[in-house]
């Protein structure tokens, strides 16, 4: 039985369509939704999430970050932005990187919650290239 | 009466002008056209996070603690009222519409003893306001209404408001913006962003009985992270529909402007052609007098 995985950003519907199992980077950890799975709403890191259709991984989107609201039969995926993994432009992420680790060097240390932020997009930008990276 | 010549340049003149408006009608109906696209687009993302919200709202509800953003700051001393207008004219009424709406909203709220701050969205309402409330204003944001419009703009905005309510710079959070009714009719909408009305969460309520939602890392933490996400796709949402919205003004505008111009050099070559006529009896007249005479 498939579960319908949408992965909406803020300007469109990137994808709508059943698949078997669909694997997201949680702020937590990993965390696969498949149906029948409790009803579960969490907060996503920057990372890729990956469509398998039986054992086989058919579509691989990056997400920088948001929240998903899974349920037995959906799972709604809410990315800030959120990319298909072969459209990554690993110069753009780079040069985003170079910009964040400046703000970063820059950055009040003692401004816990600035540096978390910048934390969290830093962390993300690297997954963002990872994820770009053709496979070895 | 004018003479042959000036009746001419004006009708030249009368004609360029309709074909720039005509012009421009059409440039704002395919602009129209793409910016419906988009508002449509943006669509299921706000539908699913107010179907969150709702889910969460239902699950902390009795709680303590609500974050600002939803509660509000306890008072309702202090207004920021945040005007979304365009960075160009041309548009008929869909500018100043919103500029009298803000212009009134104030008024009524300085006579109800309130402190007004204005963050207006936009060149047109920015100009307007800053020549009467040039002391309230304590932002602008000037240049987002172009074509592309990216989420990264009313994300901005967004983080702009947070930062103004964390630091106690006002209690109540309003947008006026142009709702898009049809293309003909754009209404100034007052919007109420903070404290955030969640009227939506009792119509999502028959959905959650269904079964008990579980949440990672916790409730808090995801309310105080959606909150904001929250508040930027509604900005987003109505500057979408703002953008919309003038596009669907312009186009009218620059319909009537074009039907004008018709009109007007209808009753300029009809001037014409009677003077025209004038001149060649009087100048038959002339004559036959003159052969008349001799």
């Amino acid at each position: 039985m498939p579960i319908k995985v949408e992965i909406i950003s803020p300007e469109k519907v990137l994808v709508s369509r059943d698949v078997d199992m669909a694997v997201m980077p949680g702020e937590e950890g990993d965390i696969a939704a498949m149906p029948e799975h409790a009803p579960m709403m969490l907060l996503l890191r920057g990372g890729t999430v990956s469509l398998y259709e039986g054992e086989t991984v058919t579509d691989r989107y990056f997400v920088a970050g948001g929240f998903a609201d899974m349920t037995a039969t959906r799972c709604t995926i809410l990315a800030d932005q959120a990319v298909p993994v072969t459209e990554i432009s690993i110069d753009s992420a780079t040069a985003r990187l170079e910009e964040l680790t400046e703000a970063w060097d820059a950055a009040d240390k003692s401004d816990i919650t600035r540096l978390d932020g910048l934390m969290a997009k830093i962390q993300s930008v690297r997954a963002e290239i990872e994820a770009g990276l053709p496979p070895e | 009466m004018a003479s042959l010549k000036e009746l001419r340049a004006r009708i030249g003149s009368v004609k360029s002008t309709k074909k720039i408006t005509s012009a421009m009608k059409m440039v704002a109906a395919a602009k129209l056209r793409r910016a419906q696209q988009k508002a449509e687009a943006a669509g299921p993302y706000a539908v699913a996070m107010r179907r969150m919200l709702g889910e969460l709202a239902a699950a902390m509800a009795g709680q303590d603690g609500a974050p600002k953003l939803l509660a509000g700051t306890g008072g309702d001393r202090v207004h920021l009222l945040v005007p979304i207008t365009s960075d160009r004219g041309l548009a008929g009424g869909f500018n100043s519409n919103i500029n009298r709406r803000t212009r009134q909203t104030v008024r009524k709220l300085q006579a109800e003893g309130k402190i007004v701050k204005l963050l207006p969205v936009g060149r047109k309402g920015a100009d307007y306001l800053a020549r009467e409330f040039s002391d309230l204003i304590v932002d602008r944001v000037i240049g987002v209404g172009g074509k592309e419009l990216p989420f990264s703009a009313a994300s901005d905005l967004g983080d702009k408001i947070v930062s103004l309510l964390d630091a106690g710079e006002f209690d109540v959070c309003t947008v006026i913006y142009n709702q898009f009714r049809n293309v003909m009719s754009q209404v100034p909408t007052p919007l109420q962003l903070i404290p955030l009305g969640l009227d939506d969460a009792a119509a999502a309520e028959p959905d959650a009985n269904a079964a008990q939602y579980e949440f990672e890392p916790d409730e808090q933490t995801l309310l105080e992270r959606l909150l904001p996400r929250n508040l930027q796709v509604q900005l987003y949402a109505a500057m979408l529909e703002s953008a919309a919205g003038e596009q669907g003004a312009r186009m009218t505008a620059m319909d009537n402007a074009t039907r004008n111009a018709g009109k007007a050099i209808d009753r300029l070559s009809q001037t014409y052609n009677r003077t025209r006529q004038a001149n060649i009896t009087n100048e038959l007249i002339e004559i036959m007098s003159g052969a008349q005479a001799v």
